[in-house]
Parts: structure tokens; C-alpha cells; sequence
């Protein structure tokens, strides 16, 4: 999965540049700009060091957040191999997790700090998975949509500067394409069904549209950081060129199902060889953002009561250990 | 009047062969599903991924079980047939399976005496005359190892954990052992089976899924309940009142919209 808002650059991430640092910071931003990978024990802004940790760390919580609103029909998948899919899927979504958290602990945080941000609500996560899977057709349009707008923004951080971040995504973006076909997929035997399943279908992408492509993050003329990151090659393309380029490739995927995209305005441009599309609600999407959509209490709240309920559980394997590396000592 | 005689299968007959299909297809089945509700609420990542990784082996061995019986039965019903379509006394699980997850502790008690129950069944079914039969259990006998060094694993680490840890595992233990005796307790499908060299005496099993047990929760300090003589019978179709909202959930869509394809 994916979480949007990626370019965004904290107060404390103040660019301070005098005597030494300017030397180090030239030699850095040459690297950069000669496509070499910035590694771990490499010197780097701290600016640069911040807005990654935010970043790779908000992108995990997205993976682990997002297992939530997908789980929630795995019990209730409509048939066996469905069901398995669903399972393998949320799955990768953990392992995505896991692949992010340990990219971001390179940078100098435990995961458990991470953790702690994701469950005090200081730490942001995609806000897509603020909003209910309320029918199976909700899983088909997650992969198709959501899976769909993730591929876009994250192919590009296949190459990003830094070296951990760009390898994990390479493995999370292969993963991503198989999701993202087999939403496509429920979603076509959901369009060739019954009249019911069709309803369930356009109902989904009614509801699901709109926060896609909000994935995307504020348009370019609102993205206060979109040029610092792509001066540091962490980002590659601006949210609106992503945002267009999903566009373009969806809005036939749509015809095709049979389906219909709730924009009245979305229509082939001819003289720019790209689609139209109308007026984004940025107002759902900055109050979603500030913790006022539909789920966000309930994720929040699911997240919080699994560390809750598992804490005995981590305090035994704990204590376990440290009876067995005694039992060691006194057997050596 | 025994609960078991009291037993109903509605439904096509069904030979000792296919009932004995459903009794493993459905255990993995429910159990597969059950363990399906962790993900996303496990006690950390690592946890959320092996035990998914239980589910979906469970729910792939589900699969070949089920399609097999469905062709042994010959009524045209296929997996999602059977998994879907079949209310509570159809389904032939063990009831252990069915019971509620509760706390990690109590889910790992009841994978950990499961797993050694299948540890056992597929490994004699290896020498099963129903050569089918023999090849899906030597797939799922793999699956099967790893899941019983997960849950032994983490029962060993409960169990000798800390005070609370040791006191939910025990209890979780206690309340579920009178659901033990059903593993073994065989039936005529079971002597039918077994007289027809397809399937194992469960008599032959019982001993080494109990030797396998006591070492574990010796390693975990656990102690093992007395005996409880009650048997329970979900292979024979009389279940616990759990199973119900368990198929309730789980074969909601495909009873909600009839005949669609999905």
C-alpha cells in the first residue's frame, strides 16, 4: 500500500548550512545529482535524514494500518481461493511493513519509537484507510484503485536516492502489481455478474474514486516541499504528474469493466492527450487528515488494542529469553 | 440417547472415504478460518505473519481435501460447494477447531495440540492406499512441521514465560483438553478406513501425539489435565454452539447472493 503526503517536511527539519557542513552538503548533493545511492554510514543532511524517517515510517504505518480495512473481509471472502489470495495479500502488506520499518531503523530510529508515533496519533499513515470496506466489491476496488495509485508513486522511489528505501521498494513494488491485478480481477467477475454484483461494483468505485486519486497528495501549487525532495532525488515526479498519469491509465480500465467514474467531468482531451477530470474536494481530504473520516478512530483504536492485548505476550517471550541466556551462563 | 446417535447428516450419502475427506478438510478448514481473524490484531508484526501464514496453509490444504471428497461424493459439488453451501451438522471438523481463539495464549494451545494431531495423521497417511490422499498429505505434513514448531514454540515460551503468561496458557490447557479424547477417539469410519488401508488406527497415533505433547509442555512447565471422559463428536457432525456464527460469517456472501460467480 502507499501513504500519500510524502513530501512533507517537518518544522525541525530546518536546512542549516555553515563552514564544514557546506563542503559535505556540496559533496552530497553530488552524489545525487551523479545518481549514486546514498547508503546508511554516509554523510547526509539531517533535513534529508528527517524527511526520510517521516517519510519510509509513515509509508510503513500505511502498510499496517492498511491491513486493517482489507482483513475485515477476509472471515467473509466468497470463495476458498478468494479467501487465500485476501490472506497472502494482507500479508505482503505486514511484510511491507516489516521491509519499511527495518529501511527507516537505518536512519537512526527503533521500530518500536515508530510504534509508539503510529499509536500516540502523532505519526501520520495514508489517509485511504480511513474510509470502510462495506462490501466484497471494496476489496476489488482497493486493489484496483488504491493498489493501482500506490504502484504509480512508489515505481518511482525504486530509484530514489537513498539506497535502502530504493532496494525495499523494488521487492514491495513486484508485490504491489500482483494486488493490484488481482483487484482488477474481482472487480471484472463483479462487472460480468449478476445485476446485483454490478451494483455492488459501481457502488464501490463511486465511494472509492475520489480518495484515490487524493492519494496523489495536495495539487503541485499547494506542495510546499515537492522541489527540496525532488533535489534530492527522493522524489522523482510531482503529485499532479502522478496524479494525471493514474488518470489516464484507469479511466479506460473503467470502460472496460463497464463502470462508470463518478467525475461528470472526466472526458479525452485531444490537444493534451490526456483526461480531464474535475474539482477535487480538498476539504474531505485535509479533514480526513485531521482525523475526522469515517475510520479513523476505529484504526486507531485496532492498532492500540492489539499492542495492548499482546503486551503480556511480549513480556513472556521477553522473560523466556532471559531465563534461557541464564540457563546458558550457568551450564557454561 | 448419545449425542452422537443423535446425530444428523442431511445431504447426499456419503462414503466412510469421503466422510473421513471432510473430517481432515473441514478441521483445517475452521481452524484456517479462525486463524484468519488474527491478522491485523496479532501481538506484533512477526506474529500477524506466521500465523497468516498457518491460515493459508490450512485453507490450501482445505482446498485439496475438499474438491477430493466432492468428487468422491459425486454430486457435483466442488470446494466452495461444500465449504459454503453446507450448514453446521453437514461439517465433520474436530471440535477443538471450532472453539473461539480468546487470548494468543489460548489460540497457541489450541494450534499446538491440533498441529501434533495432524503431525501424526498425515504422517500415516503417507503409506495411504489412496495414493490422492497420500500426496496431499505429504504436501501438508511440510506445512504441518513448521506450524507445530510455531505453536510449540511459542507455548514453550508462554508456559515459561512470565507468572501471567503461565497462568492464561494452563488455564487455556485446562479448558481445552476435554476436546482431546474426540482426536482419537475412533469410529467406524475411522476402523473402516483403517481396515481398508487408507487411513491410520487413530489407537497407533495416540501414544505418539501424547509422548509429543507431554515433552512439550514439560519444556513449558505446563501440567497436563487429568482425563475427561465426555467425548465431543464434530466428526460426526454434533458441534458446539460456535460453529454456527463461524459458517454464519463465512458463507454470508454466497448465501446472500445465490448462484453468483465470484
Amino acid at each position: 500500500m502507499y501513504t500519500q503526503g510524502l513530501d512533507s517536511l517537518g518544522k525541525e527539519c530546518v536546512h542549516t548550512a555553515a563552514g564544514d557542513t557546506a563542503a559535505l552538503e556540496a559533496r552530497f548533493q553530488g552524489k545525487v545529482d551523479a545518481d549514486e545511492k546514498i547508503e546508511p554510514k554516509d554523510w547526509m543532511p539531517d533535513a534529508y535524514r528527517q524527511t526520510l524517517i517521516r517519510q519510509i515510517s509513515q509509508h510503513a504505518h500505511s502498510e499496517i494500518v492498511g491491513m486493517l480495512p482489507e482483513g475485515n473481509w477476509i472471515s467473509r471472502a466468497p470463495t476458498l481461493r478468494r479467501k487465500a489470495v485476501l490472506i497472502a495479500k494482507v500479508q505482503d502488506e505486514g511484510g511491507h511493513g516489516m521491509y519499511l520499518y527495518s529501511a527507516a531503523e537505518t536512519l537512526g530510529i527503533e521500530r518500536e519509537q515508530m510504534l509508539e508515533q503510529l499509536l500516540a496519533g502523532t505519526a501520520k499513515y495514508s489517509s485511504i484507510f480511513n474510509y470502510p470496506t462495506l462490501t466484497w466489491a471494496d476489496i476489488g476496488a482497493i486493489g484496483w484503485l488504491v493498489d493501482g495509485a500506490a504502484i504509480m508513486n512508489q515505481i518511482p522511489i525504486c530509484r530514489c536516492s537513498y539506497g535502502p528505501y530504493a532496494r525495499a521498494m523494488v521487492r514491495i513494488c513486484k508485490e504491489e502489481s500482483f494486488h493490484q491485478r488481482q483487484g482488477f480481477e474481482i472487480m471484472l467477475a463483479l462487472a460480468r455478474g449478476t445485476p446485483e454484483q454490478q451494483a455492488m461494483a459501481q457502488d464501490a468505485l463511486n465511494r472509492w474514486w475520489w480518495p484515490s486519486i487524493m492519494m496523489f497528495g495536495p495539487s503541485d501549487t499547494e506542495s510546499r516541499h515537492t522541489a527540496q525532495s525532488m533535489r534530492w532525488k527522493i522524489k522523482r515526479f510531482t503529485n499532479d504528474e502522478l496524479r494525471q498519469k493514474f488518470i489516464d491509465i484507469t479511466a479506460p480500465q473503467a470502460q472496460f469493466l463497464g463502470l462508470q467514474i463518478p467525475d461528470p467531468d472526466l472526458a479525452w482531451d485531444e490537444s493534451t492527450q490526456h483526461f480531464k477530470f474535475g474539482q477535487i474536494d480538498w476539504s474531505e481530504f485535509q479533514a480526513v487528515l485531521k482525523g475526522h473520516g469515517p475510520c479513523n478512530r476505529e484504526r486507531l483504536e485496532a492498532r492500540r488494542s492489539a499492542h495492548e492485548n499482546g503486551r503480556w505476550v511480549r513480556e513472556a517471550a521477553a522473560a523466556h529469553a532471559e531465563k534461557q541466556r541464564a540457563r546458558a551462563q550457568r551450564a557454561a | 440417547m448419545s449425542a452422537a446417535s443423535r446425530s444428523i447428516t442431511p445431504g447426499p450419502v456419503q462414503s466412510a472415504h469421503c466422510r473421513y475427506l471432510l473430517r481432515l478438510g473441514d478441521t483445517s478448514l475452521v481452524l484456517g478460518q479462525r486463524l484468519a481473524e488474527w491478522v491485523g490484531h496479532s501481538p506484533a508484526l512477526e506474529e500477524d505473519l506466521g500465523l497468516a501464514n498457518l491460515s493459508l496453509d490450512l485453507i490450501g490444504q482445505a482446498r485439496l481435501l475438499l474438491s477430493y471428497a466432492g468428487e468422491l461424493e459425486g454430486q457435483g459439488r466442488d470446494e466452495d460447494a461444500l465449504a459454503f453451501l453446507r450448514d453446521a451438522p453437514a461439517f465433520l471438523n474436530m471440535t477443538l477447531a471450532e472453539q473461539p481463539n480468546g487470548d494468543f495464549g489460548r489460540t497457541i494451545v489450541r494450534q499446538c495440540l491440533l498441529d501434533a494431531w495432524q503431525l501424526e495423521v498425515y504422517a500415516g497417511l503417507a503409506d495411504s492406499s489412496d495414493r490422492r490422499l497420500a500426496s496431499i498429505a505429504a504436501k501438508a505434513i511440510k506445512e504441518t512441521r513448521y506450524h507445530f514448531r510455531f505453536s510449540s514454540g511459542w507455548l514453550v515460551r508462554l508456559g515459561d514465560g512470565t507468572e501471567e503468561s503461565h497462568r492464561r496458557v494452563q488455564e487455556a490447557l485446562n479448558e481445552l483438553w476435554r476436546f482431546t479424547t474426540e482426536l482419537f477417539a475412533a469410529d467406524e469410519v475411522d476402523d473402516a478406513l483403517a481396515a481398508a488401508g487408507v487411513a491410520p488406527g487413530l489407537a497407533e497415533l495416540q501414544p505418539r501425539w501424547s509422548a509429543r505433547i507431554d515433552e512439550v509442555l514439560q519444556e513449558a512447565t505446563l501440567v497436563r489435565p487429568a482425563p475427561v471422559p465426555y467425548q465431543w463428536h464434530g466428526k460426526r457432525g454434533v458441534h458446539t454452539e460456535y460453529l454456527g456464527h463461524v459458517l454464519a460469517e463465512m458463507q454470508h456472501l454466497q448465501r446472500t447472493y445465490p448462484g453468483a460467480q465470484w
